[in-house]
């Protein structure tokens, strides 16, 4: 290191390293070819809108994503990315005074039409929350198991199902001995990859994660990623993470969303390479490269 | 160098305890207040037990206030001048409750007899020596009451509770306005409106179902707010990962926010029940006072604990007073026992956290 640039040690020393280190992690993932038919067609977001009472909370986002992807939504605070993957399994109207537009299409069908039946919907459209929150009520094993009792669905061999569920969630051999006791005395990261366990039990076609690691400490968070680089082959999946490093460890994708103090939009999408290394807003820059947000 | 030391582990301490000093300051005090009761007692027409505790209490926080002040300064005796405070407080608010019990065991145990729990009194009078007939048809009776009181108003109190916090829809507010009124309903008005409702213009006669009406009404608001505020501590979350993973509105409540709150649903169960076991108005009115054994809630005049106890006071001889506080002593025995049992089994099987 020279002097100078000692001398220069500021911020942009600081981001074009970290600027560095990202697009190079992001380069490291393999990129993949949308079109894996095997899990249909996807799930496509037409011009979709979200109103909180009067609030314009989400503005015009279209946006695809493609089977058997992980699509990362990244931007501030308050940018609208958690109410855009709220309305893409209809828990956007679990908000009383929630209010959308536009269209959200499964395997090419709109999940909003009329006579769909939301359950239905859920079932395929899975989701993993901020905070763990397993079922205090029940053990580790009817944690898991626990979609086919709310939903009603029929296994034929359910030791199976819960082996499966928990090994696709790198939790088998952490509770295999112990999957009677509650759920509650599991630490946070295994809570949260019961989590996981118990959105898959159902065999959902999308997972939505909204921000499953903020509540976990580093070494848990690992364990997550290295679950959904797993699970990518087998489910589509769209995370939101404020962890840009996070965003380019495990995504094939990137959409950026930013509110100038109107409704969030989203600003620009792209494969996760090239928003990390060379995106094309530059508000999209300035945010990935740490000047603000 | 050379030397390997052991390690030694310390030994554990509270550095911040009292230090016998601080305990002969505090024990001091405590004689000094004594003391200055004494003395006002003696030298002002103030007289009673009540006066020395009184002025016990005042002179303990004026002496503690000063002592704190002049050793520590104001902010360490406003300190101890509320630390006292609020523990004079608590003392005065525990001290009827514990008075009531020991009253009514010192008071009560002397008509202690094994026949209570195996006799009723249909062939002996209240005036009889202690020993012969006893409370059996009571108890029978306050049980059946309170039984089917249960069974009324928990469901209704429970749903009502689920529609003010899962179904949330446009009558939220004036419903819960109304349970909170209909919680400060005299009993008397309860018996009152089941007697103009239902005996007056049908039965025209006592049974027991009735007074479990009423007694139900005055359960129903204090099931719905106490599980109504239990379900609102339950987080959202939860409510949407039951959602999210396919299940209805419907089985989410019923398979992850029910059994989740069910501790606390139990214990609004029991404070319904500690409202109403020892319920008399609506007893005078509703069910009669008989003093033979009833099963049938539906027929005939039932009697009840509530009910002996007023008899057996009205009698006014040393041995049906005896008796009353007898009778009153199990009622409370009785509550304790249920409270117990409903709290063992509310704790069972519910995990941590």
């Amino acid at each position: 290191m020279t002097i100078e640039s000692e001398d220069n040690q500021g911020d942009e020393m600081e981001t074009t390293a970290s600027k560095g280190s990202l697009s190079d992690i992001a380069a490291a993932r393999l990129q993949k070819q949308p079109g894996n038919s095997a899990l249909g067609v996807g799930l496509e977001a037409r011009g979709v809108h979200a109103w909180f009472g009067e609030k314009h909370a989400l503005a015009n986002v279209s946006l695809d994503f493609w089977p058997g992807t992980v699509t990362a939504l990244i931007g501030p605070s308050g940018c609208g990315k958690s109410t855009f993957l709220r309305t893409l399994n209809r828990m956007h109207e679990f908000i009383p005074t929630a209010a959308m537009a536009g269209e959200v299409l499964l395997n090419g069908e709109d999940i909003y039409a009329a006579g769909v039946d939301v359950t239905k919907i859920r079932l395929k459209v899975g989701m993993v929350f901020q905070k763990p929150n397993p079922f205090p009520s029940m053990t580790i094993a009817e944690n898991v198991l626990a979609g086919l009792k709310l939903a009603q669905l029929k296994t034929e061999n359910k030791d199976d199902l819960l082996e499966e569920c928990l090994e696709r969630a790198g939790l088998w051999a952490e509770v295999k001995d112990r999957l009677n006791t509650h759920g509650g005395a599991l630490s946070g990261g295994q809570q949260q990859r019961l989590c996981i366990a118990r959105a898959l039990a159902v065999r959902p076609q999308v997972l939505l994660m909204d921000e499953p690691c903020s509540a976990l400490d580093p070494g848990s968070t690992l364990r997550i990623e290295e679950t959904i680089s797993q699970l990518s082959s087998s489910v589509t999946i769209v995370i939101v993470t404020h962890n840009m490093q996070q965003a380019a460890r495990v995504s094939d994708y990137t959409a950026f969303f930013l509110s100038d103090g109107g409704p969030g939009q989203m600003i620009e999408v792209g494969s996760t390479n090239e928003i990390f290394s060379r995106p094309k807003d530059e508000r999209t820059e300035n945010y990935v490269t740490g000047r603000f947000g | 160098m050379s030397i390997i030391e052991k390690p030694v582990t310390p030994k554990p301490r509270k550095p911040w305890a009292a230090t016998p000093v601080d305990r002969a300051k505090t024990g001091g005090i405590v004689l000094a207040a004594l003391a200055v009761s004494f003395v006002f007692v003696a030298v002002t027409p103030m007289s009673g037990k009540l006066a020395y505790a009184a002025i016990f209490c005042l002179a303990y926080l004026v002496i503690d206030f000063v002592v704190s002040f002049v050793k520590a300064g104001r902010p360490a005796a406003v300190d101890s001048f509320f630390r006292g405070l609020v523990t004079t407080a608590i003392v005065i608010a525990v001290m009827p409750i514990v008075s009531i019990l020991v009253t009514v065991w010192v008071r009560g145990h002397k008509g202690l007899h094994w026949t209570l729990f195996t006799k009723d009194m249909h062939s002996n009078s209240f005036t009889d020596p202690i020993g012969q007939g006893g409370l059996l048809h009571a108890i029978i009776g306050t049980f059946l009451l309170v039984f089917f009181a249960m069974i009324i108003s928990v469901p209704i109190g429970i749903l009502t509770a689920l529609y003010l916090t899962e179904i949330r829809g446009k009558f939220t507010r004036p419903i819960e306005f109304l349970v909170q009124a209909m919680s400060g309903v005299p009993s008397i008005v309860a018996g009152l409106f089941i007697y103009a409702a239902i005996l007056i213009p049908f039965t025209k006669t006592v049974n027991g179902f009735q007074g479990s009406l009423a007694l139900a009404i005055l359960m129903i608001p204090t099931v719905a707010r106490t599980s109504q505020e239990v379900l609102k501590l339950i987080p959202s979350d939860l409510r949407e990962a039951g959602v999210a993973l396919g299940g209805t509105q419907w089985r989410s409540v019923a398979l992850v926010v029910v059994p989740a709150a069910r501790s606390g649903l139990i214990t609004a169960m029991i404070l319904g029940v500690a409202r109403v076991a020892g319920e008399t108005a609506p007893i005078l009115l509703l069910t009669g006072g008989s003093g033979t054994k009833n099963y049938n809630i539906f027929n005939g005049s039932l009697g009840s604990l509530p009910n002996y106890v007023w008899q057996a006071f009205a009698a006014g001889t040393p041995e049906s007073i005896a008796r009353a506080w007898a009778g009153i002593l199990v009622l409370l025995v009785i509550v304790v026992i249920l409270f117990t049992a409903a709290r063992i089994l509310g704790n069972r099987k519910v995990g941590k956290k």
